[in-house]
Order: C-alpha cells, then structure tokens, then sequence
C-alpha cells in the first residue's frame, strides 16, 4: 500500500473538513414485529483518498448504513434519521431529485455479486454507458466510447469488443471489473463497495484488491469496504469500523485495530478465522451463540450474552448498562464501546497467546512505534 | 430464543473435546490404511452442438486424471478456484455422479461403477455434508424427521428407538435436542448447518464429503463449525474429504492437501510441504494471494504474485501444462507436454515441468529426461521416456530429492 | 438463432405426428363402435359388418392413422371406393388437402366445419387476449407500484371476484343486462368482418370478449402484480438505483422488462388454448365457434370432428410455444447466446 501518495491526498482534503462525514445516523425498520434497529447510533468520518473498512457480520448493520449514504432507504418504509453530510451537503436534508442526481455521480457502489447487480438482458456497454448519460448530456456514442475507455482502464481484455457482450458472457473477475468501471465513470468522490470480492475466487480478489487500490490513488476517491474478512481490509483500509448489532463498537487506524483490538468482539473475530501460519493443533476460538436479533436486542451491551469477559466487569453492568464509544487506553483515535476497564492486559495475556503466539511481546510494540 | 442459541453454542466448544484431542486429530497418524483410494478418475460431461441435430461437440473435463488416497480417521483437502472440478470430485465419491473412467475404491471395494442396489449400504458409509445450510434442507420437514430419515430408510432401528437415536445426535452437534419437532426455519445458519452435520453422522458413516462446509457461515460461526467437525473425527473415527476454497481454514482441519486446477491436481502433499514448501506456481499464487490479517503487525505482506486473465475454459484446456496460460515461469515445453505428478519428498508431489520453491525454480525442466525429449519439449533421440511414470493413488518409498539432486528414500 | 428455429419447428411436426397417433390410438380404443351409429339401432350384424367395411373403420388402426395422414397430406376422398367411383360418382366427397376427415353427423368434412368455425373463435380469442394483457398488466403494474395502498388493494380484491365469479354466470348476467335489460349493446351475435365491417365485427364480440377475458385478467393481475414486486427485488435494479437513474426509467427499462417476460411466455400458451377453450362463452353467447362444435361433436359421438379438433387445437398450442420459445430467446439474450 502506497502511503505516501495516501497521507498527501489526507492532508489536501483535511484542511476543509472530511468528505464524508456521518453523525449519530439511525435506520429503522417498523415490521408487524416490531421496529429493527438496523443501525443505532453511527458516527464516523472519512477524508478524501482514504479508505474505511466496515467490518461485521450479517445483520451488523453494515450494508444497511452504506445503503443509506446511497440514500437507497428512499420510498422504502425505513425510517432514517441522523446526519450525513457528503462534501458539506447533508444527503438527509436533500429532496429525493436532488439525491438522485448524486447517486452514481457523487457517490457510487458496487454491490457483493457481480451477476445479479448487472441486468441480465442489457449488455455490458449499455449499463456503464447508461451511469455516464444520466449524469451527462452526451451522445450515445460518446457515452460508449466513455464505457469502453473505462472496461480498458479496469483491465478488460480487447474492451472495444467486449463492451457488446453481455453480463453472463463475462467470467466472475471480468464483471466485477465492469462493476467497478460502472461505479468509477463519473469519478465519484466516494466509492462504497459492498463485499465487493466476497463472491470471487482468491485469485481473482487479490486482482480486485489491486485494481481497487490503483483505481483509488489515480482518481483519488475515498473508499468504504465493508467486508467480514479481517484480512481485506489489513490489505485495503487505513482505519476500521467494526459493526455488531446496529453500532459500531470499535473504530480506529487499521493497524491499532488490528494490532491492539479492545473489543472484545473484535478479539472474538480474529481469533475465530485460522490464519495460514499459525498453530494447526491448537483449536480455533470462536465466538459461542449467534448473532443477536435486531428486532428484540440484549440489554446492556448487545454483545454480553456471547463476550466470554464479562465477569471482569465489576457488577452486572454489561447486561444493564450500554457502554458508550469512547477512547480506551489508547488515544483519542481509538474509540471501542466497551466497560471492560483494562483490555489491552486482558488482550496481550489471555487473547493474543490464542491468536498469534508468535506476537506475543516484541513484535506488537513494534506496530504501536511505527504508528506513532 | 437467544438464550438458547448460546446455550448451544457452548458445548461443543467447552464441553466435548478436550484441547488435547483436538491437536491430535489435526496431525496425520503415519502409514494410516487408506479408507478411500481413487485412481486416475476422470469425469467428462458432454457438450452438445446446437444445430439441427444435436451432436456431442466436445466435452467439460471437469475431472481429468485425479488420483489420491484418505486415510482412515484422517482429512485430505481440496483446494482450488471455482471450476477446478472439486466440487465434482466430491459428487463422484459419493457417487451421485458416475464417472467416465478411473477408480473409486471404497475399503477395497471397486465401487466405480456399483448400481443403485449397490450403492445403499455405500451411502451408510459415505456422506455428504453440503455448503449451503438454506437450500439442503426439506423446509416442511421438522428436524427429527430430517435427522432420523436415513435411519428409517435404512431399517436400521426400531421406529420408537429412532427418536431418542435423533436427540442423541442433535446433542453431539451442539443443539438442544427439545427441538427434533422444529423446522429448518426456526434455526440460524450455523445450527443448520450442525442439522445438516447431524443429518450426515445419523448412520455413523466412515467417510465424510463435506463440500464447503462453512463457506456459507457467518466468521464467528465457521469456526464453530470446524471445531464441530473436528470433535466428530476425533470422537468417532470418521475420514474427510474436505472441499473448500478458503485456504486457511483447509490447513487448520486437513493434515493433507491436494491443490487442484482445471481438473487436474497439481500438487498433492501433506500440510508443510504445501503450506511451506510448495513446489508449484499455482500453489504459490493461490496463497500469496490469500489476505493476510498478520500483515498489520509484521508490517508489510509477503510479495503478491498477481496471475493473469482467467481459468481457461475446460472444454477446450490448454494444451501440455493446462497452468502455463497464466503461469509466471512458462516455457515452450509446457505448452508440448503435460508436466507428470512427480513425488518429490516423502509425502509430497508436484504436477510441474520446473519444480522449485518460490523464486528458485530451475531454469531447465527437470521432467525433460523422464519423457525422453529436449528442453524445450522436442523430442529426443538420444534420450527414452521412463516407463515409470504412471500416477499412484498413493506415496512411494523412494522420491526425486530436488535439493539434493538425488533419490531420496523413506 | 435460424438452426434453432428449424430444430425447434422440426420438433413440433414431430410432436404433431405422435400427437396424432395418440388420438387415433384413444379413439381406435373406444368401446363405442361407430358402423352402429351410422347403421342405425336396427342393423343386422351383416349390415354392420358391410357399413364398417364401406366406411373403412373394420381396417387395422396402422391403417387408418396412414389414410388420415395421406389426406391431411393430399387430400382424399369419402368413401375412398374405386367401384363406387365409377358407379356413382356424386355420393363421394372429396376432401381436399390437409383434410382432416369426413363428419357423417355433419354431412361435411372436418375441415370445412372447421373453416366455419375457426374465424370465429379466433376473432373472439384475439378480442379477448388484447383485453386481458392491457387490463392485466396495466392494473398488474399499477398495483405493484402502489403495493400496500388503496389501489392495490382494490385491484387485488377486485381480481379476486374476476377470479372467483364462474365465466357462465358472467356470461349470462352480461346477456341479461347490458344486452337485454338495459340495451346498451345490441344482442351479441357473430358478425364477420366481411359482413359487418370491423364496427360489426367488434360490437358483436364486445360482451363475449369481456366475459371471456375477465377470469384470464384476473390471474393476469395477479400474476404480474407478484412478478414486477419480485423484479424490483432484483439486484439490478438496486444497481439501477444507485446509478442514480430516474424511478421512470429504473421501472420501465430496468424492472418491468424483465418482469414480463414469464408473462409473455403464459400469454402465448394461454391463447393457444383459449381457440378451442371458450367452449362456456361460445354456448352462453350461441356463438358458433370451435368450442361449440367440439361440444356438439362429442355429445353425437362425432369422432372424426372430435379428433380433428384435438388434433388442430394441439398444433396450436405446438406453434404457441415455439413462437414463446423465439421470443425469449429474442427477449433474453441469455437463451439467445447460450
């Protein structure tokens, strides 16, 4: 990863605020059964150039609120409240119209599976070029001179000839790559991919993951990834969201997050997965039960009934209390939704030694270091 | 219902197994009996033409030549992309397709081409757990009718000992077995998939096909999951054949890999020498190209290597090596013969004209003396190809020692 | 695409064929014998044996089924006897390609009745069909788009009672009513073209057509409804969405599109059927059409018109489903390019 061109994009947007900033944002869904909080709660910012990974599991909230930066929520019955604020305009705020003419344009996605999110009867050429003439008054030959410059830029093999084709005749990379053309065309300033590789083989991810990166420092888009994978986003984000239940309960740099997890939850993802160097005897750590329903949430922390650290919680504040997302020991930029008074003790002599033997002591100072 | 879910989450992970037993299934018991022996098995769909009448115009090689053993009680990994024919390897073992040529053999049994009548108590002792816990499982039938089914058909047991047989199983996969009278609906995912877990082990099989078994699960569950499955292995004894594409999580549960592409296996060998010593450019791509969460704290990845294009088409592979479309170290006499699975340690063997570990492989092919031709593939008057080249299921005792050029021996 | 069509059409003429042989087969079987139904109840066993001779039914079934063949192929002629030819040549019909056999009962030939009849089912088949898509898919739609409100509920309910309400009892109350009672139309009666012009021609079908086409717009609501609320489901059309294309052209070139082609599928197979299936309408209108005769024919035991129809009604629906199969493929580009 490219870290310097990445620091100079930070500094040029900084000086006027984030990109994208989201505040306290909230998306519920009123059911017979009740109202599903999707997302509670959410705050985060992003800058142009950067890249935030959003990291969870189904029913974290995760695609729901990236929906609702698209402002996809729009003439549905959910209830979305909060602020976003997308280059100093408030998208909540906006007419419908007005929305409109951002999606695609200002802000952009790409969706989880590539065969699906494209319409089976039109062909490649058309969809990309049908993004470029909603947002521009041009012919339809230069739209599709537009889409076969852009099927060339993402790596598409003889583009003048492929931009006829249509989806089903494109492998799973190539449609992906066509995704992605189709959501660069109007050089958005904010890019959201949803699982964007999660469908792909690892070959093929590792393609997208370049091509995403390359993609991003030549139009220097800021980039939300959400993903479950903790090791895309190692590769792909400068800072972490991790989402469970509606909220996020851990948001910092991704090497702090990554390095120094404070959630628990977040401990419980990385020492669920087997990585490809550590000890095959040992067992893997998962996280026991499942994930909770959004419909009738825990009280407390959403995550007690499944944290196996809440007896160090002096009294029964995990059940009653929810903790709130503030800094832990570690600076101003780490912030965890967490009562646990002392984890990073708790993560270095009881969590680590599961995850990463070979971590513990040395190599984890070195990370905290380079980062400051 | 939260309650409960975690309630069953637990024992699997607290209960049941002991760390200890854990390890030890993890590690292959040396010169176990093979359970299941396949040789040379190939598996071609027909293609048809769509003109006028409707001619076999060619054939989806989906399985070309696939050799290998399971040990009892132990796990062999497939691993490979989508389309590298897997999936269809697993279908063939359990039979639900029959193959075009090669051998199955099942305890001894040639069970390559048993008829239905045959293939009954086959299915007692091979099973198949599937990747997708939504769609495997009947949604009007209640889990005890799902689960005691094979016992039923079976004959095995009494009717009014099939219940208590059923809440037995659901126990040992983790589920509360006051719920045989549930439906699939009424269960997440992860207990679906123990269902269909449950659903496998109810006849005590020796072999397991489990066919992405977690790759359908949320993170926290996968690993739920795998951890089941190990439980059950060390518990009852049983093989697997593990098919799935995540590479880490084949390393953790299979002391062996097999890592296939285009039909084919290109390289086969225990955990360390795939995992640390691979031999092939394939290998090596696929696991450069793995994310890796460490890189956060080491600081920097291991050096990517990116392949281009796509997988060919297997109805019309390349010719000779069918990698060599998208392999870094290609050479023209790659594209003239298929590269042999050659044994190169103990228990190691790479399907490669220019075998070597990352970075080192060997500027001359070292298979040209073994087919008799040149370096580049030509044919070679002075030299005769070795007659030894037929491809066992198994390991021989003696290997071609590439470090130091000689025969190794166990 | 044109090795598809041929493949295509070259298996329906073979479909037709083993059609055809099925029906004979059925028919050849029927305890019912026929020479004593032209005989009369008061034949002697000679006198039938003779009439069965001279009608060609005492023949071996292989037999028959080749004569039927060689005269829907050239034509052939009633009763096909070489001395009765030369000794009285008026009492022999001749039946002209594709003859489809000779009805007794009727005194004409199959395909004559069926020339009589056919403009008229027909006429009422495409009235109707033209009735049920636009008013099926226009409240189909509508609907969907407005799923959960006023509208659809009202349009769903009231499909429900076009769904329920049996076709006769609609029939008759049209009769009665706007017909009769209050005069609005004159009484329905079959005029063709060449009669009445096309102002004839439609005032005449308006009752029959509506009646028939209410039960099919009925399910035609419905069955859109479901299909476009199921499309704007579809991944695509979020990613449609998110392009951030107008909601007109999200639903009109990216939802609907695809929406409508299982319908147009039904449609094709549902008018197919409907040529020999308004046998209701066609009775409670007096109609005279190809549901009526098939009625009329099988209450006389008039096999050779009976087994005319079915084999006629079977061709439609044969070239029905060819011509949805090309549509699709015309439609989508998945079957087209495989």
């Amino acid at each position: 990863m490219s870290t310097t061109s990445l620091s100079t994009a930070g500094t040029a947007a900084s000086s006027s605020g984030p990109l994208l900033s989201v505040r306290e944002l909230q998306v519920h869904f009123p059911t017979q059964d009740g109202v599903v909080k999707a997302v509670n709660g959410l705050t985060f910012d992003l800058e142009a150039g950067k890249t935030l990974g959003i990291v969870g599991e189904s029913g974290s909230g995760k695609s729901v609120s990236s929906m609702a930066i698209m402002g996809l929520h729009r003439g549905t019955n959910a209830k979305v409240s909060g602020e976003i604020e997308l280059a100093g305009v408030n998208l909540l705020d906006i007419s419908a119209d007005e929305m409109r003419r951002k999606r695609g344009r200002d802000v952009s996605m790409i969706f989880q599976d590539p065969l699906s999110a494209m319409h089976p009867y039109y062909t490649v050429g058309n969809q990309i070029a049908e993004a470029y003439r909603v947002h521009h008054s041009v012919s339809r030959k230069i739209a599709k001179q537009r889409a076969v410059e852009m099927l060339d830029r993402v790596g598409i093999p003889t583009p003048d000839k492929r931009v006829n084709d249509y989806p089903h005749q494109f492998s799973g990379g190539m449609r992906q790559r066509a995704m992605i053309a189709m959501g660069l065309i109007n050089d958005p300033g904010l890019l959201i991919a949803d699982e964007p590789t999660t469908a792909l083989d690892v070959t093929v991810q590792a393609q997208i993951l370049d091509l995403l990166q390359d993609l991003q420092r030549e139009f220097n888009s800021a980039v939300i990834i959400i993903t479950h994978d903790l090791g895309v986003v190692a590769e792909m984000a400068d800072d972490v969201l991790v989402m469970y239940a509606g909220r996020a309960v851990e948001h910092g740099p991704c090497k702090e997050i990554l390095t120094h997890p404070e959630m628990p939850y977040t401990w419980g993802l990385l020492s669920s997965v087997p990585d490809l160097s550590g000890d095959t005897g040992a067992r893997l750590v998962p996280i026991p039960g499942n994930p909770p329903s959004l419909l009738n949430p825990p009280s407390g922390c959403a995550f007690h009934p499944r944290c196996a650290h809440r007896d160090k919680v002096p009294g029964d504040l995990c059940r009653t209390e929810l903790p709130l997302l503030v800094p832990g020991q570690r600076g101003a930029h780490h912030t965890k939704r967490c009562h646990l008074p002392n984890p990073d003790a708790i993560y270095a002599t009881e969590v680590l030694p599961e995850i990463a033997p070979d971590l513990v002591g040395g190599a984890g100072e070195d990370g905290a270091e380079e980062l400051r | 219902m939260t309650n409960e879910t975690i309630n069953q989450g637990e024992p699997d992970d607290m209960a049941i197994a002991p760390r200890i037993e854990g390890r030890s299934a993890a590690v292959a018991p040396a010169d176990a009996k093979p359970i299941l022996e396949v040789d040379g098995l190939r598996m071609y769909f027909p293609v048809r033409s769509p003109g006028l009448i409707r001619r076999t115009v060619g054939h989806v090689q989906a399985v070309d030549g696939v050799s290998f053993q399971v040990a009892e009680a132990t796990s062999l990994g497939l691993v490979g992309e989508s389309g590298c024919g897997k999936s269809t390897t697993g279908r063939l073992i359990t039979r639900l397709y029959e193959p075009t040529a090669g051998a199955i053999r099942f305890e001894g049994q040639d069970i390559t081409h048993a008829k239905a009548g045959e293939l009954k108590p086959l299915r007692r002792e091979i099973q198949m757990i599937f990747q997708d816990p939504y769609t495997s499982l009947n949604p009007r039938q209640t889990v005890g009718s799902i689960v005691g089914a094979p016992l039923a058909i079976h004959k095995v047991l009494p009717k009014d000992k099939i219940l208590p047989r059923v809440q037995e199983l659901l126990e040992v996969v983790g589920l509360n077995p006051e719920h045989y009278n549930r439906y699939p609906h009424e269960f997440s995912g992860g207990q679906r998939q123990r269902i269909g877990i449950a659903r496998a082990l109810t006849l005590q099989p020796k072999l397991l096909v489990a066919d992405e078994p977690v790759s359908a699960l949320d993170v926290s569950i996968q690993a739920q999951v795998v951890n089941l499955l190990q439980d059950i292995q060390t518990e009852f004894g049983v093989a697997f054949l593990f098919i799935a594409h995540d590479l880490a999580i084949v390393r953790h549960f299979c002391p062996e890999i097999a890592v296939m592409y285009l039909g084919k296996i290109v390289e086969i060998g225990d955990r360390e020498s795939i995992y640390t010593n691979a031999h092939h450019p394939y290998t090596q791509a696929l696991l450069s190209a793995v994310p890796d969460v460490k890189q956060a704290a080491t600081g920097g990845r291991m050096e990517r290597i990116r392949l281009q294009g796509d997988v060919p088409s297997p109805i019309n592979p390349p010719s000779g090596c069918r990698f060599r479309t998208r392999c870094p170290i290609a050479q023209e006499i790659c594209a003239r013969h298929e590269p042999p699975l050659l044994q190169i340690g103990r228990k190691h063997k790479v399907a490669c004209h220019f075998p070597g570990r990352l970075g080192e492989a060997p500027r001359e092919p070292l298979t040209a003396g073994l087919l008799g031709v040149d370096s580049e593939g030509r044919p070679d008057p002075g030299a005769s190809p070795s007659t030894d080249l037929v491809e066992q299921p198994g390991y021989a005792d003696t290997w071609f020692d590439l470090d130091n050029k000689s025969i190794g021996r166990a | 695409m044109l090795a598809y069509v041929i493949r295509r059409v070259f298996a329906g003429v073979i479909m037709l064929i083993v059609m055809s042989i099925v029906t004979f087969a059925l028919f050849f079987l029927t305890p019912i014998d026929q020479e004593s139904f032209i005989c009369g109840k008061n034949c002697s066993a000679a006198q039938k044996k003779e009439t069965a001779a001279a009608m060609g039914y005492d023949d071996s079934f292989i037999n028959q089924w080749s004569d039927f063949a060689k005269g829907v192929v050239v034509g052939r002629d009633f009763p096909d006897d070489p001395k009765l030819r030369e000794t009285a040549p008026q009492t022999i019909v001749r039946c002209d390609a594709p003859c489809l056999g000779y009805s007794r009962e009727r005194g004409d030939t199959v395909t004559n009745l069926i020339k009589d009849t056919f403009p008229v089912s027909f006429s009422l088949a495409v009235a109707a069909f033209i009735l049920w898509m636009a008013g099926g898919i226009l409240f189909g739609v509508l609907a969907a788009l407005k799923k959960g409100t006023f509208i659809d509920r009202g349009v769903v309910g009231l499909s429900l009672i076009g769904f329920a309400f049996p076709t006769f009892f609609v029939g008759l109350l049209l009769y009665k009513f706007v017909a009769i009672q209050w005069g609005l139309t004159e009484i329905p009666r079959y005029t063709s073209i060449a009669e009445g012009g096309i102002g004839g021609w439609l005032s005449g079908l308006t009752l029959p057509a509506i009646t028939l086409c209410l039960f099919f717009m009925a399910a035609y609501v419905r069955m859109t409804r479901s299909y476009v609320i199921e499309s704007f489901q579809e991944d695509y059309v979020r990613t449609a969405r998110a392009k951030g294309l107008p909601e007109r052209t999200v639903t009109f070139k990216h939802a609907l599109r695809a929406a409508l082609t299982p319908i147009v599928t039904m449609a094709g197979l549902d008018f197919a059927g409907l040529m020999g299936g308004a046998i209701i309408t066609e009775s409670v209108f007096n109609y005279p059409g190809m549901g009526k005769l098939a009625v009329l024919a099988s209450s006389d035991f008039d096999l050779p018109t009976t087994v005319g129809l079915v084999i006629l009604l079977a061709a439609f629906v044969i070239m029905a489903n060819i011509v949805v199969d090309l549509l699709y493929a015309v439609i989508d580009p998945r079957v087209r390019l495989g």
